[in-house]
Parts: C-alpha cells; structure tokens; sequence
C-alpha cells in the first residue's frame, strides 16, 4: 500500500487550518442497502438539489451543508456493487469521480460508505475507488448493528492499514455524524498541506497487468488521440464487453483486436481477465481484515432469519405478500379517495370565490378553468404517490421488498421482467404515474423502460369512471352464470383484464426489438431484517413528491392550459357573459322560470361554443377518421379533450349535450341523453358496440398527460412518453375498430 | 465438476470457481461468490426459481440458470 498513514491528524480538524473561502466536494458512494441515502440526509439535510445527469436516466442529487465555516457540497451517487460500468448509466459515477462528467472537476474526496457487518464484500468497491486515487474516507455503517451482533472490529488497525481514516457511525441514529464531519475537515486540509491535490492511487495488479494498462493507454493516446485515465485504462482491459470498450473504442476494429490480444497475452501470463480482479481485491481484503474482527464465540441470532423462512415460505409467503399487496392497492386505490376528493373540495372552492368577486370573462375564465384547474390537476395526484410511496419506503427499508421481488420473480419472468417490476404494475392499476415512478427500484435500465411503457396499460382509477358511465348506460342489468355474477361486473372485470392481456405481448416485443441484450443477473441481495426508520420513510416520501411537483408538475399543468384554451377560444363569448353575469347576480332568484330559462340558455351557449372552438373543430375533422369505430364528432371531440387525462371525456359530453360540464358517471341526465342522441339518418348514436368501442379506446389509450411528463421524468427523455403515445393510441384505435366490427356483426342494432 | 445446482436446502459448499467472463459472471463475484468463499443453500421461492444462500455474510437470491455457473469444489 502506497498510502500514507493520515491517522495522525484524522481526528484533529483544527490543527491545519483549511481555506475557508473555497467550497469542499465529497462524493457519496456505497453498495446498495448500506444506508447511503440516510447518511447523505443526516449531512445535508433535506434540501437536496435533484435534477438528472444529461443522457442517461441517473438521477443527480447534491446537497449543501456548512459546517465549521465551511461550505460543503455532497454528490450523491448510486448505490453499486463495483465501479465497473456495464452501462451508461453507471459510467456516470465514474465520470463524476474522474471529474470528467460534463463540465465538473473530481470531487474534492469522497466518502465510501459500508455495511460494517459485511465488511469483506464491501470493501471491494473500497479497494476501486482507492485505485481511483481520490483521498476517501470510509464509513463503517450499521455499527449499531455491529454491537448488537457481539462483533468487535478493530477500528484503529483498520484505519492504519488503509492508510485512509475510517469513522464508525450508524446513519439511523446520528452516531459517528459530528466526528465524520470533523473527518471530512481534516482530510482536506491534511491534503491541502501536504500540497497533493490527489492521493497516491492503490496498487494491487502484478507487473505484467500494470505494463499492460500502461501501453493500452498509450495506445489510446496514439491511435485515437485522447489521454484517458489510468482507471479507465484498467477497465478498458478488464471489463469484456463493458461502457468503457463503447466509449473509448467507439467501434475502432484496430484497437478492438489490439486489446483483444493483450488480454489473452496475459492470460497465457496467469493474470486471467477478468478473474484477476476479483482474485486481487479480495486477496487484498482479506489481508486487510486479518485479525480486525473478532466474532463472539456463540453467534447472535440474527433478527428475521426465521421470519424470513416464513416469508419466503411455499405456501405462507405468496399469501403474507398477497395480503400486504392488497392492503396498499387498497390505501392507493380507496384511502387516496377522500384526499383527492378534498383537493377537488378546494379547488372548487377557489374557483368559486374568484367567480364571485369577478365578471365572466377570458381572464376569468383562464384562472378558474386554466389555472385553477390546471394547479389542481397536478395536486391532485399527490395522495396517491406519497401513499404508495409510503408503502414503499417502509416494505424497502425493513427489507421486504427484495423478498417481494424474490417470491414474484418466476411470474413476472413469463413476460421478459423480472420480480422487481412486481410493484410497479400492480400500483399501476391504482394510478399509473406513482407505478412509473416506483420503477426507479428496478437497476436494469432495459427493464426498468420495459416496466414504464407498459405500465399504463392497467387499468388504472381514471378510468373506472369512463367504465361505469357506459356500463351503467348500455350494458343490461342482469346475471349471468346462474345468478351469481352481474353481467355488468363481469364486462368491469374483462376491461381490467384487457390492460394485462395486451401488456404482455407489448412486454415480450420490446424485449425483443429495442431493448434485447443479455438478460440482466437477477443476483440480489436480501438485506437482514430490520425495524423500518422513520427518518427514512419520511424522506423518501417527500423526495418523490417534491420530484412529482417540480419535474412533472410543471408540464401537466401546461398541458391543462393548452386544452383549456382550445375549448376556450375562438368564438364570440358577449351573450354567454351576459347570461352568467345575470344568473350570478342573484336578480333572477325571485323568479324561478326566469332562472331556468336562462339557465337553459347558458348550457345552450356553452354547447354552441365548444362545438365552434378549436377542439370543437378538431373533434368535426378527425369524424371521418373515428367513423369506423361507430363514433360521432362528439364522442371524437370529447376523446381529443380527454388526452390530458381521460376523466375528462365525462364533464365534455356533459357539456355538448347540453348539462354543463359537473355531471358525473351516474348522472341519470347524461345516460338518457346518450340513449336519445341520433344521428343524421335518425338510427342512435350509442349502441353496445359503440359503448365497447369508447371503453376499448379510453382502456388502451394514453390519455393521461401526467403519466407521459412522469415518463420523460423517469427516462430523461421525450422520446419514449412520444412512444407510448404512439403505440398505445395505435393499439387503442385498432382495437375500438374491431370491437365496433366484431360488435355490429355479432350484436347487430342491439 | 459439481455446481451449486446439485445442492440441498441446507447444505454448505466452498466456491471454486465461476463459469465465463460476462456481466452476469463479474456481478456474481462482486457480490461475493469468489473462489474459496464458503456458501449455503438456505431456500427456494415458491415456484422453485430463484433460490437464496447465504455467502460472505449476506443472503442473495440467485436464478437456476445462474446457479449452474457457480462451481464448487466437491
């Protein structure tokens, strides 16, 4: 080991005074399930900075914090097992921490965190980010759970032999946090002193790999012309068909062959590529925790190693799991419902109070029906995302989640996922953008997009009213099967089995065309049992709703305004605003067939403009294009104004036929005037093939603004909610087309 | 040579080695499955796939495909 032993002055910040006008960086770096998260919240807080890394869908999170005079800023990088990149999105850890990620320097250091009770795995990635050759101070994590084991770890001998100082804390409970910081201080102005503006890097490789990697860099620099790392160098050779080989190689068949042939020049030297790696890390680990740990001579139980018997049981587990999983489809599904209908309370409520103290009019208009509107539209969706991420939270940090992925894995393989993308599509039949978002667990970037385009497929709540609505008017109330099911509840049940049945297809084609490759491991690990904190579930809470509001929110809320103006304008809007400015002044609450008159005329006008606005016309152009699913311009109007969420379609035909726009799925006024409504040549507009029709089309469509915002959120790019878009409203037009077919030959003017 | 896959529920085995140099053979030894490293079938999902052992300390779940590349010394 080439380091130098800074335990002399690890433990004393103020002995070597630090520039306190510069801000120090610190990269956060760990293996998953090593309480990384709750560390970087119990330096910085919760005012995080969360943004992405430009073309690869990481998530960029920094946080600030002062501490003696310093200013202090914490990259957070992904959990990972290795600094190895397989992928884009993990070459980004090492970009950050070779300062070559963008426009950025290295971080200043970084601060390796490790689960203490697995120390020998862990300090693989130590022994990497060491070779890095950035100055790292290590976090023995979970020491809380070190005592509670009986497990004595020599701290002191640790730290010499690595050379880097080394605090023991547990993130959970605050302990160790002040003399990290303290850590943190010193070893920068340890650094600074000695005036190295970058550690001695670790060397574990033998000679002939070294020289290797030395004229591979050469190599590098002469053929291509770009001076790479020392580190990257290393990967280059060791990682077969790794990120590094595409970025650097850049398909270069001449440095292709000439790496190929070094590797196999030192294999035939005994240093196999790339078993050499493991071999000289955890030689190195093994050596460095000689004699460091001292387990009791009778080991502690461990918590939860006989409830995990029984959660992983044959039998017990799946029904242990179909319970929890029923209990928070149940929490997303009906215990968001008075949130949601709260949020709506108040929006109405604004609404109101601004319609009483102005005059009708566009400016009116825009607040109450754009802007309002708009604002509640977002808002509305945070019951459901802070309760599934509740749920979430609490099922990751005491562990289950990866017993949950465990137990599903061989269902969800069926389909080309694997049991992580579980939760996400089940909470996607609640609503599909919390399911997008609870996709960010799945690591394996072609799974995780594979699990996000399918998953609006289910059948989520929005669209349960649009079912109900043309249930309750066109499908007969009987029974069926000797009386023991309704045959409305059986056509329910069918249309939220269609979502599954197409989203498996849909699964197993992009599986194969864009998103083929190797299948990802399914190497996991199952974290030990333990309490879940709440600290932690309070943060992961308020992260993904502060993300929802910031990054989707922002879009969905556009989106509103746009079709609200389209609904809006143009159209000559004087005797509308007469009518409600004189319906509005109480004047006319003496005579009540005064009222109804012009109340009747105020719904009148309000059909008259919207047939004449810009979606009105839209809805009149695509009828040739909508004819053949059996619709009318109406029903094709109101599926256009129903893009941004499909609820919508409810409150437009309540307002073309005349009702106004507050009716609802069970309004009797709405389901009779479906039932008159004719067509030109006099036959009727709705039938049950048409109903079919508009339930298939609104099943399969994409109809929800805020779950394409979310999708771009969670890809980091527009090109795949535009996919969705697509695909889902090709699959929902030919599917309406057939069922409106099959329905006119089997059901004719039923 | 044996492999993991000839295990029962409860058996313990030292790794010899791991079969090929792809992700999947890279990302099993950084988690732990290393030449010389003791590991022990603790179970089986209930569908039979995947399995879970117990190796350096810490539980992972493994797919059958996966365990047939892990070999162990017999």
């Amino acid at each position: 080991m080439s380091k130098s032993a800074s335990d002399e002055s690890a433990g004393r910040a103020e002995v070597v005074s630090l520039d306190s006008n510069s801000k120090l960086t610190f990269a956060l770096i760990g293996n998953p399930n090593t309480g990384k998260s709750t560390l970087f919240n119990a330096l910085a807080g919760m005012r995080a900075r969360v943004g992405n890394y430009p073309g690869v869908t990481v998530e960029k999170k920094v946080g600030n914090f002062r501490y003696r005079d310093h200013e202090i800023e914490l990259i957070d990088l992904p959990g990972t097992y290795s600094l190895s990149p397989r992928t884009a999105d993990e070459m980004v850890s090492v970009r950050v921490l070779l300062g070559s990620q963008g426009r950025s320097d290295p971080p200043d250091a970084a601060i390796c965190i490790i689960d203490a009770t697995h120390l020998q795995r862990h300090l693989y990635l130590l022994s990497q980010l060491l070779d890095l050759g950035i100055p790292t101070i290590l976090v023995l994590n979970m020491w809380d759970e070190v005592q509670k084991q009986n497990l004595e770890i020599d701290v002191k001998t640790l730290e010499q032999r690595l050379g880097i100082p080394v605090v023991a804390a547990s993130a959970r409970s605050g302990l160790g946090i002040p003399e990290l910081k303290d850590k943190m201080i010193a070893l920068l102005a340890n650094h600074q002193s000695a005036g190295e503006s970058k550690s001695d890097h670790l060397e574990l490789f033998p000679e002939n790999f070294r020289r290797a990697r030395a004229e591979i860099s050469r190599i590098i620099q002469e053929k291509a012309a770009q001076r790479i790392p020392e580190y990257l160098a290393e990967r280059l050779l060791l990682d077969i068909n790794g990120e590094t080989e595409r970025e650097i190689l850049k398909e270069n068949d001449e440095l292709a062959k000439i790496l190929q042939s070094k590797r196999e020049e030192l294999k035939q030297d005994g240093c196999p590529i790339p078993a050499i790696e493991p071999r000289v890390r955890y030689g190195w680990a093994r050596e460095v925790l000689e004699g460091v740990i001292q387990r009791p001579e009778t080991p502690v139980e461990q918590r939860g190693s006989s409830l995990d018997r029984w959660l992983t049981h044959r039998f017990v587990g799946p029904a242990v799991f179909a319970v929890i999983m029923l209990l928070m489809f149940q929490a997303i599904y009906t215990w968001a419902g008075p949130l949601m209908d709260g949020i709506e309370y108040i929006q109405d409520e604004i609404s109101g109070s601004i319609t009483g103290v102005m005059p009708p009019g566009a400016f009116r208009s825009l607040l109450t029906d754009g802007i309002v509107a708009g604002v509640g539209s977002v808002v509305v969706f945070l019951p459901q995302i802070l309760i599934l991420f509740f749920f979430i939270a609490i099922l990751e940090d005491c562990g289950y989640m990866a017993r949950a992925a465990f137990l599903m894995d061989r269902v969800m393989t069926k389909v080309g996922l694997s049991g992580k993308a579980f939760v996400p599509m089940i909470s996607s039949f609640a609503c599909a953008v919390p399911g997008i978002m609870a996709a960010r667990t799945i690591e394996d970037r072609k799974e995780r997009f594979v699990t996000i385009l399918v998953a609006p497929l289910m059948s989520c709540s929005a669209r349960l009213p649009v079912y109900l609505l043309m249930i309750n008017a066109f499908v007969p109330q009987r029974s069926i099967w000797g009386g023991f099911v309704s045959l409305q509840a059986f056509v329910l049940f069918c249309f939220y089995l269609l979502g599954v049945l197409v989203a498996i297809p849909v699964a197993w084609i992009l599986k194969k065309t864009w998103f083929k490759g190797e299948v990802a491991p399914f190497v996991m690990e199952l974290p030990n049992f333990k309490w879940p904190s709440f600290r932690v579930v309070f943060f992961r809470v308020w992260d993904r709703g502060r993300s929802f509001l910031k990054q989707a929110g922002t879009l969905i809320f556009l989106t509103t305004i746009i079709v609200w103006a389209a609904g809006y304008f143009p159209g000559d809007r004087t005797e509308l605003n007469q009518v409600k400015g004189l319906l509005e002044s109480g004047k006319l609450s003496e005579d009540r067939i005064a009222q109804e008159i012009f109340e009747q005329r105020n719904r009148e006008l309000s059909a008259q403009l919207l047939n004449s606005s810009f979606l009105g016309s839209a809805g009149h152009a695509i009828e040739p294009v909508v004819r053949p699913l059996g619709w009318d311009w109406r029903i094709g109007m109101g599926a256009i104004a129903s893009f941004p969420a499909r609820e919508v379609i409810i409150g437009t035909l309540g307002t073309i036929y005349s009702l106004g726009g507050d009716v609802d799925e069970k309004d009797s006024g709405l389901i009779e005037k479906m039932h008159a409504a004719r067509k030109a040549d006099g036959s009727p507009v709705y039938n049950i093939p048409v109903a079919l029709s508009v339930m298939v089309f609104f099943a399969l469509c994409a109809q929800c603004g805020a779950t394409l915002m979310v999708m771009r959120q969670e890809t980091n790019s527009w090109k795949w909610p535009l996919f969705a878009f697509t695909y889902m409203t090709t699959l929902a037009y030919l599917g309406a087309f057939v069922t409106y077919q099959i329905g006119m030959i089997i059901l004719p003017a039923a | 040579m044996p492999t993991l896959k000839t295990l029962n529920v409860g058996d313990q085995a030292t790794i010899s080695h791991i079969d090929g140099t792809d992700a999947i053979a890279m990302r099993l030894m950084e988690m732990g499955l290393f030449e010389g490293e003791t590991i022990r079938f603790m179970g089986k999902a209930p569908m039979g796939d995947p399995l879970e052992y117990e190796v350096c300390g810490c539980k992972i779940s493994l797919r059958l495909s996966e365990t047939e590349r892990v070999h162990i010394v017999s």
